[in-house]
């Protein structure tokens, strides 16, 4: 009997992250746990590298049985091109803003306290692994709980009082979404009586053809998804994010906003595809819905980030305006919408992290302080900082040849259903574009502006930062550039998931 | 923040680098007029306060109502024609036995067929009591002087304290509820029971010998090196078993643990083991949960 | 609404769920909101319980006889209810300790006063 390696690829990314969760606990320095953290980030881009070269090569899609037993009796994971590339990518980023920010952590999280954040860190790695992969949605329920409490120990790492309301406030907000997903969960069960997706699937379509059941499958399909929309942080429930990702290390925050939201939207994705399958979400008119929340997050989200004066606060509101990007990807509802949304899911959480990492090391330069005024100058004492956040400022705004302009021209060519709604997507990229504009470009104008007031010292930054921002700006030009490849690799990932 | 001219170039130029600007008694008057609400202004704040809740109330009535409304269309209650009783099943009760080696057939389907499941709840709690430690286990941030006499002072107000019939009593009833607890989760694939709730029992037997006897005995025979090296090592070879069991159930391979004779306490292939492994685990985690939320250490 | 009456359970377990979510979202006691969230996630588990029963069955323990299907009530719903009860009681001590942070910090329980507080500490700094 030989075994097929590379499909065990999934099971073991899942299990080692785990595992170096677990491992980090009897470690007693933190130093061995960031090493410990970056050496298992490091072998899960290997596997997945592979995965993704194996999958798009032979044109598959596999499930892989997690015990003896097969679907609908024992759990599944499932793997194809598109869970392969999110993987690769989330763990090279994760690497990159781990390895980042870590001057911060060590120096603002209490030292007896370090290996406790990489715990964290390590298991919302492993859950974001585990959502990407799963094809069992009680499994994701029990790791979307996982992610929330690891997120919300995230943002109290630093320990003042601020940090500590900010947790409170993210597991109020993620507590409700849980819930509500949890009794769509069980409402599902029970008109379908499996819990693995490809089962529920088929039961699904019987259902929506018969007509049997339909009022409980129309209220499950809003309880699902307003759940995991509170979870991803879509516009009216978006209020959570300011004061965590301004009262948490950037690190922190830069692996929350860019991989942990993006993972319920996977979740989303998958429950599009997986679960109601598009008939069954065209027939229910889901996709309208989506698509008028993510047109006003865009506009609301950029409005809120240009009245702020605090950059960790700004990039919050900027990530809700993008999240508003991906969910009116999804309510354009064709495949070309879909794809557009993949990359800019890819997009953003590239840029974001590169934007959080490189405020952190300007905030550091110019003595602690997060207002926008109080970074002028900085760019010139710190000048790695200062370019790699300009290059992540001109990709949100959507300059060519950055990651930024490829999504949003994508989305530009997939607005094809009707002359109203190209006319609305249309309108609504260039005002968002505009508004990016004006609350990113006086940032950078801030930081290479003349520093006022006494002479700071240059900041000595490590190699290590060095390398780091390097990386992110290749990462960053290579998704703008080359981006062809990209999404062909979507396209077939999405065309197998469906 | 710096008082400038009201021209519009120069408000820009301050609005770019981040200044607030403040106008002399224009700004003051906007002030004023920011404290009263844009809508309905003639409301007081206690008014405005109970509409709040009234309109928040009545969201949430909604919100039940369609729910119920859900309910009414729901398969019957206690029917065995529902949808939830398939071929799932069928398999899970007719070859349970069988295939997992265990009569409690909830056990076998938490253990072995859907074990991915409880491997990420035991993750759940390993989390759980890693955050609590993370925020409560004494530090700088947490913990001064004024904390410090307090709990001395609690300490010294217990050791005075005799309490003959608490601790003679918990000399005898503590063997047997650990005894009792180890019940429960050997048999946990024979019976109602299982790691959960046997490693609660232990758990409860602990915080009632603390209770009784203080911290400082405890500590001899459980202090957070323990803590940590029994947690960690459990759900070490949880995982070793459940990625044993995953990699040979995905990739064919033979399984070589026996399933033993049902209705033996040596059955149920690694089942047994595992449901030791959880239930030290809890039994560890609800100890330290009381442990840190009284004194901040274990 | 007569088989509203027939599904009492879910129909009980519905409400208490709406209670649950109503305390955790506008209760400004920081202690009730939690206790909020406990009733929530108390009322699915009596809904997954309600879900498993079917009439004249037993528990799925197999102590003598035959495992035939129609001796027995469904098992799923009660392994799903053992990991809910976990994850729930993993949240709760999580957020009690959160609680208890905040208290030494501001010293009160009211979420509105804390975030006053907090802002104005927050306008003392800039």
């Amino acid at each position: 009997m030989s075994i097929n390696w590379i499909h065990n690829f999934p099971f073991f990314s899942i299990f080692l992250a785990m595992l170096g969760g677990i491992l980090t606990a009897l470690l007693n320095d933190g130093k061995k746990a960031l090493r410990l953290n970056q050496l298992i980030t490091l072998i899960v881009a290997i596997l997945s590298l592979c995965l993704l070269l194996n999958v798009t090569a032979n044109n598959e899609s596999f499930t892989f049985m997690m015990g003896h037993f097969p679907a609908p009796w024992g759990n599944e994971l499932r793997a194809g091109p598109l869970e392969a590339l999110m993987a690769f990518v989330f763990s090279i980023l994760m690497f990159l803003t781990v390895t980042g920010g870590q001057r911060e952590i060590f120096s603002d999280v209490v030292s007896d306290k370090v290996k406790y954040f990489f715990i964290m860190i390590n298991l919302i790695f492993g859950s974001i692994l585990a959502l990407i992969y799963t094809n069992d949605v009680f499994t994701a329920y029990v790791f979307i709980e996982i992610n929330t409490i690891a997120s919300c120990a995230v943002v109290m790492a630093k320990g003042h009082g601020r940090s500590i309301i900010a947790s409170i406030h993210y597991l109020i907000m993620s507590s409700l979404g849980s819930g509500l997903f949890l009794i769509g969960l069980c409402l599902l069960y029970d008109i379908t009586g499996h819990l693995l997706m490809p089962n529920i699937q088929e039961q699904l379509i019987l259902l929506s053809r018969s007509g049997e059941y339909a009022l409980p499958l129309t209220v499950v399909c809003g309880l699902v998804f307003i759940g995991l929309a509170i979870k991803s942080a879509l516009f009216p429930f978006h209020t959570m994010l300011p004061n965590a990702y301004d009262n948490s290390t950037s690190a922190g925050a830069g692996i929350l906003s860019g991989l942990v939201l993006k993972s319920y939207i996977i979740l989303i994705l998958k429950f599009i595809f997986q679960v109601f399958s598009l008939e069954v979400i065209q027939a229910l008119k889901i996709e309208n819905v989506l698509f008028v929340f993510g047109i006003v997050g865009m506009i609301m989200g950029s409005i809120y980030a240009f009245r702020e004066v605090r950059i960790k606060k700004m990039l919050a509101y900027s990530s809700v305006a993008q999240i508003g990007y991906i969910f009116m990807g999804f309510g354009i509802g064709n495949m070309a919408g879909f794809t557009a949304s993949c990359f800019h899911i890819l997009a953003h959480a590239a840029t974001k992290t590169l934007l959080f990492v490189s405020a952190g090391s300007l905030i550091e330069t110019n003595g602690g302080k997060t207002g926008i005024r109080d970074l002028q100058g900085a760019g010139r004492l710190n000048p790695f900082a200062g370019v790699a956040y300009s290059v992540g400022a001109l990709s949100m705004v959507g300059i060519p040849l950055f990651a930024g302009f490829a999504s949003k021209y994508y989305f530009a060519l997939s607005a094809a259903g009707g002359k109203l709604q190209l006319s609305i997507v249309l309108t609504a990229l260039a005002v968002s574009m505009i508004l990016n504009a004006i609350y990113f470009i006086p940032t950078v104008i801030s930081i290479w502006s003349k520093p006022e007031g006494e002479i700071k010292p240059k900041a000595e930054p490590t190699f290590s930062f060095k390398c780091v921002c390097v990386a992110f700006m290749m990462i960053n030009f290579i998704l703008g550039i080359f981006f062809q490849p990209i999404i062909a690799v979507i396209e077939q990932g999405l065309r197998l998931l469906g | 923040m710096a008082k400038l001219p009201k021209g519009g170039l120069s408000r820009f130029v301050a609005w770019v680098n981040g200044e607030e600007v403040v106008d002399d008694l224009k700004h003051g008057h906007h002030k004023e007029k920011k404290t009263k609400a844009k809508y309905l202004p003639h409301l007081t704040m206690e008014q405005r306060l109970l509409g709040y809740r009234i309109l928040g109330v009545l969201i949430c009535s909604i919100f039940v109502l369609i729910l119920l409304a859900t309910v009414s269309k729901l398969p019957t209650f206690g029917s065995p024609n529902n949808p939830a009783s398939n071929e799932v099943v069928e398999r899970y009760i007719e070859s349970g036995i069988e295939e997992t080696g265990a009569i409690n057939l909830v056990a076998g389907m938490i253990l072995d067929y859907r074990a991915f499941d409880t491997f990420g709840e035991s993750n759940v709690l390993f989390l759980a009591v890693i955050s609590v430690v993370m925020l409560l286990k004494r530090d700088r941030n947490n913990f001064d002087e004024d904390d410090e006499k307090i709990l001395n002072e609690d300490i010294d107000l217990d050791d005075e304290d005799d309490n003959i019939i608490l601790k003679r009593f918990t000399m005898i009833i503590f063997p047997l509820i650990t005894l009792y607890g180890v019940y429960v989760i050997l048999n946990g694939h024979l019976s109602p029971g299982g790691g959960f709730s046997g490693g609660a029992i232990i758990g409860a037997g602990l915080i009632l010998f603390d209770t009784a006897f203080g911290q400082s005995a405890v500590r001899k025979f459980f202090n957070f090196k323990r803590f940590t090296y029994i947690s960690v090592g459990c759900l070490l070879t949880y995982c070793a078993c459940k990625s044993y069991s995953f990699f040979t159930g995905a990739n064919h391979l033979e399984n070589i643990i026996p399933k033993g004779i049902p209705g033996n306490i040596l059955s149920g292939g690694l089942i047994l083991p595992l449901n030791i492994c959880v239930g030290l685990i809890v039994a560890c985690t609800m100890y330290g949960f009381y442990a840190l939320f009284t004194r901040g250490e274990i | 609404m007569e088989h509203l009456m027939h599904n009492y359970y879910e129909a009980a377990a519905v409400i208490l769920f709406g209670i649950g979510f109503m305390n955790l979202l506008l209760q400004s006691n920081l202690i009730k909101k939690f206790i909020g969230l406990n009733i929530m996630d108390t009322a699915v588990y009596l809904f997954l319980a309600a879900k498993g029963f079917i009439y004249g069955r037993v528990a799925p323990i197999v102590t003598s006889g035959e495992a035939v299907i129609e001796r027995f009530v469904n098992p799923v719903p009660s392994g799903l209810v053992l990991t809910g009860i976990v994850v729930s009681v993993s949240v709760t001590a999580f957020s009690l300790a959160l609680i208890i942070r905040l208290y030494k910090v501001y010293h009160t329980f009211d979420m509105d006063e804390i975030m006053k507080l907090a802002r104005e500490e927050e306008k003392r700094e800039y």
